[in-house]
């Protein structure tokens, strides 16, 4: 038997818990999967991004509810719950604004080197986390 | 065996996914736009931004329009989205199919909330 047509282990069903934490993946891997999380995230959370717009739009009653929720919180959830959410959506849409931005232009230039690959999806990685940092010490009134 | 991609790929009455491809780099390129249309108008503001500033840039008549087909995009975008991440990970039929029903009302209940705000204003 040659060494190619020997046995070689074949992995199916990969296991979610087991098998994907020991996966190690490049830049452009992170990118891609989080531009998945952060999309199924603000699906999820789009009721209260409607709600977030409603009352802050409605009328000016409504928008003395709004910013009371995120200090004095708003029924039996606390203020600094609602701005921990809402940290979440703000990196949520900087990550899949920034990964689409990113995808849009790939698309038109054809850019899909390796190694504008993985320095864009650096900068992708880099520019959102950092933004949403310096967002997150506004919204937590850090300055 | 025969080829059956690129220009001699056998095409039958069905799409492919192009359209829903283009459609939801279309629909992200309107987002994008409106996201900083938006901004800027926040952005240059003068003074705090209280309710006064805030409604007054959504009660302008071309910011509703905008608005408007944002929303439509977004619907859109997001269903695409969403039905390409069940059928990823999602194999039995039923289970995906239930899940595909939830994804379109929960996203036509959201849509329709979001418009009558816009049509209060």
């Amino acid at each position: 038997m040659t060494e190619l047509t020997k046995k070689r282990p074949e992995f199916r069903n990969i296991n979610a818990l087991s098998d994907l934490p020991t996966y190690r993946l490049p830049a452009a891997g992170w990118v891609s999967i989080l531009h998945r999380v952060s999309g199924a995230l603000m699906f999820l959370l789009m009721p209260f991004i409607i709600w977030m717009f409603d009352t802050s739009l409605s009328s000016e009653f409504s928008y003395e509810r709004f910013t009371s929720a995120f200090g004095a919180g708003i029924g039996f959830v606390p203020g600094w719950f609602i701005k921990l959410v809402a940290l979440a959506l703000i990196w949520a849409y900087l990550h899949h604004f920034i990964a689409g931005v990113r995808h849009l232009y790939m698309d038109m230039t054809h850019s899909v080197t390796k190694e504008f690959g993985k320095s864009s999806a650096t900068v992708t990685l880099v520019l959102s986390i950092a933004l949403t940092v310096v967002l997150g010490a506004k919204l937590f009134g850090l300055y | 065996m025969s080829v059956n991609y690129g220009s001699k790929r056998v095409v039958s009455g069905a799409h492919y996914g192009l359209r829903d491809w283009l459609a939801q780099r279309v629909t992200a390129a309107l987002m994008a736009l409106f996201t900083i249309t938006l901004l800027v108008q926040v952005i240059f503001t003068s003074g705090p931004l209280g309710y006064e500033t805030w409604a007054g840039i959504f009660a302008a008549q071309w910011m509703k329009v905008l608005t408007f087909v944002v929303i439509v995009a977004l619907l859109y975008h997001v269903w695409v989205g969403m039905r390409d991440i069940w059928m990823d990970y999602v194999k039995p039929v039923g289970v995906r199919l239930a899940l595909h029903v939830f994804t379109l009302v929960w996203l036509v209940g959201c849509a329709g909330w979001a418009f009558s705000v816009l049509w209060r204003l």
